[in-house]
């Protein structure tokens, strides 16, 4: 594709920096900035030289998105949202539609990868402290994207209309309840009617399908934007704009194109191996990613053995069943979730990066993790004797994670951060 | 003499060889005949799996038939047509309408039993359930199980109880195929202090049309044909995951050439 110029010599790339002068492309570039967009975002865009595994989430996330988009499109053609028709058009869709299964099944998978992605992607950002100043609000704008996936998760699971999507919703809409004075009332305007039924199904179906992918794409696009702007951090914790070469360019930055999107494709490679083990040999996962009972119609006449949310959820549904007082464990809940969004200001580390930071910082986020881990595999399971008293464990240990990171990334004893990031060429 | 050694060598161990096993034999008899003084039919029924395999077409087949001959008649299948049924378990569509499908029923209906939902609600108390997805809600083993674990019941209005699901309002149908069993309770004390009826093991009142082997094949099969109705696609799902996997497997090899080729130039 060699573009040639007026005078023979073909043209610059795209990142270069002469336009093409005539020509289709020249005719498409004065109307539309399409090589401007490509140079300043794609191949103009320098990242991090030192990426390593952590850094696939975030395309994964995208990838993940369009997926979704796409699965739950052709879903969209042949569900029928309604009390008397929901569970049956999916059913409908699992047999007779031609590959419905695998596009029910890519959708319903996608969901769970969805979060695993979200969840590692947060993960690096403790990592490395991608939250610090200045990323702020890149941090923000992400936390707002899992605030919205959560929802369209949540609503989504709604649809099948299977036993657990009713309970489930009964319970998670109930929690509004517990709100003074307005709650009540609050849960039946979301119901549209005094029980969950055919309204409610509906309006989560609006919002599922239109509402909240919209608030989904705005979100991610400034979470674009927003990373842009600042850059990304990296594994060593350091600006690389701080350290520009004779061009101009960061010394320690590589162009996004084609670097990163040979290097981003691989990730993705594996990542769909994974994902299509799942879809293809075990789509549920041993109730997991589908839970067994929404295999029987919603029936508000009959409750599951246990009621639990997808394992997602269940970090936070093990926290509010810690707390005996419902009210008070409505409130940890979303204190639990709403925590992340004060990260950047408790977080009071002089370096960024854990690889520079001392055992305190590094032994929080350890018991962190595994207190994550720990909740959402109590929140499967039945709230009684030992469960309930691990789960306060874990739970108080969740909080002090974020609470005390004033105290102990203050205290914590840090070591010298290198002046260029560390890169060993393969 | 040399020659003679080697050939006795074989013939010593063989003889120890069969001091052995003859000892292990005996132990193994005896350790049988300690058994057999308390049978406990039944006791381990918790642990009992089905292990079926819908890839199994003749298993999967001879359930149909089972389903057909002894569920259809109070259980529907209402998400499966009769043609699918057909084409999935290549049964020839003169055979289909022959030997299953009921008399006035087309191919292209879904599997509904005669039943009026009305009437068996009146007869049973609830309406017997739709088995379309009984596999995937409860799992295979749960439905092996309670196919299993019927036992006479006076109590009960239709004669028979169920230790998988207890108070089960399905009268004990196949019976004349299982036989008739009792079971047998003891007393135990629970944490509370309480007294409590713990299930034991079964006894048999009377032989059913079937042995025990050939009953628990007959529900392997029925449960199995049941597993393929709750997803007639997965043997379609598992053989097309094969290629899908196989394929990402050598565009990523072929992705990581392209990475590392690219990435030559990274210092």
């Amino acid at each position: 594709m060699a573009v040639k110029t007026a005078t023979g010599a073909p043209a610059p790339l795209p990142g270069g920096s002469a336009p093409a002068k005539n020509g289709f492309r020249a005719w498409l570039n004065k109307r539309l900035p399409v090589d401007e967009f490509i140079s300043s975002q794609v191949t103009g865009y320098y990242a991090p030289k030192n990426f390593n595994i952590w850094y696939f989430f975030g395309s994964l996330a995208g990838v993940v998105l369009v997926l979704q988009l796409v699965t739950g499109i052709f879903l969209t053609m042949f569900y029928k949202p309604g009390e008397a028709t929901s569970f049956d058009s999916v059913e409908f869709i699992m047999r007779e539609v031609d590959y419905g299964w695998l596009i029910r099944y890519l959708h319903s998978t996608g969901a769970s990868a969805f979060f695993i992605v979200v969840y590692l992607h947060m993960f690096r950002a403790f990592l490395y402290g991608s939250y610090k100043a200045p990323r702020e609000l890149l941090w923000l704008v992400g936390m707002a994207v899992y605030l919205a996936l959560m929802a369209e998760a949540f609503m989504g699971y709604v649809l099948p209309w299977g036993n657990m999507s009713f309970w489930g919703a009964q319970v998670i809409v109930n929690l509004f309840g517990t709100i003074p004075g307005i709650g009540p009332g609050l849960v039946e305007w979301i119901r549209g009617d005094y029980g969950i039924a055919d309204a409610t199904l509906n309006r989560f179906f609006s919002l599922h399908v239109a509402a909240l992918p919209l608030a989904l794409l705005l979100l991610v696009l400034l979470h674009l934007v927003a990373l842009r702007q600042t850059g990304s951090n990296n594994p060593d914790g350091i600006e690389i704009k701080d350290k520009l070469g004779a061009d101009g360019k960061p010394l320690d930055g590589i162009p996004f194109h084609p670097y990163y999107t040979v290097k981003d494709v691989v990730g993705i490679g594996v990542f769909f191996v994974l994902f299509a083990i799942v879809v293809f040999f075990v789509p549920t996962l041993g109730g997991l990613f589908l839970e067994s009972p929404n295999f029987d119609p919603a029936n508000p006449m009959s409750t599951p053995e246990h009621i639990a949310p997808v394992w997602y959820f269940t970090p936070y549904y093990a926290i509010l069943r810690a707390v005996p007082d419902q009210r008070l464990g409505a409130l940890l809940m979303l204190l639990a979730v709403v925590s992340f969004l004060f990260v950047p200001w408790l977080d009071r580390s002089p370096v960024r990066s854990m690889r520079y930071r001392g055992w305190m910082s590094r032994t929080a986020l350890t018991l962190f993790a595994i207190a994550f881990v720990a909740l959402g595999y109590l929140g499967l399971q039945p709230a009684e004797g030992l469960y309930v008293l691990l789960a306060r464990i874990f739970a108080v240990i969740y909080f002090a994670f974020f609470w005390l990171m004033p105290v102990y990334t203050k205290l914590d004893p840090v070591k010298p951060v290198p002046e260029r990031v560390v890169y060993h060429a393969h | 003499m040399r020659t003679d050694a080697l050939r006795c060598r074989p013939c010593g161990l063989a003889l120890i060889a069969a001091l052995l096993l003859a000892a292990l034999g005996c132990a193994g008899a005896s350790a049988k005949e300690e058994s057999a003084e308390q049978p406990k039919e039944g006791a381990d029924w918790q642990s009992w799996h089905v292990n079926n395999d819908v890839a199994d077409l003749a298993s999967v087949q001879r359930g149909a038939r089972n389903f057909v001959s002894h569920c259809l008649g109070c259980h529907s299948l209402k998400y499966e047509r009769w043609s699918r049924l057909g084409a999935d378990l290549r049964i020839p569509p003169s055979l289909l309408q022959q030997q299953l499908l009921p008399p006035g029923d087309k191919a292209n209906d879904y599997i509904q039993t005669s039943m009026p939902a009305a009437d068996a609600a009146n007869w049973f108390g609830k309406t017997p359930p739709d088995l379309s997805l009984m596999v995937r809600s409860r799992g295979a083993d749960y439905v092996y199980q309670m196919l299993k674990t019927f036992y006479v019941d006076p109590t009960r209005q239709t004669g028979a109880n169920n230790l998988r699901l207890p108070l089960i309002a399905m009268p004990d149908v196949l019976s004349p195929l299982a036989g008739l069993k009792r079971a047998v309770f003891r007393d135990e004390t629970n944490a509370a202090g309480g007294h409590e009826q713990v299930f034991d093991h079964f006894e048999p009142l009377a032989p059913g049309s079937m042995s025990a082997a050939e009953y628990d094949g007959f529900v392997r099969d029925t449960v199995n044909f049941l597993d393929y109705v709750s997803e007639p696609t997965q043997t379609a799902r598992r053989a097309l995951g094969v290629w899908v996997v196989l394929f990402l497997l050598a565009f990523t090899w072929l992705a990581w050439l392209v990475k590392r080729e690219y990435w030559k130039d990274v210092n």
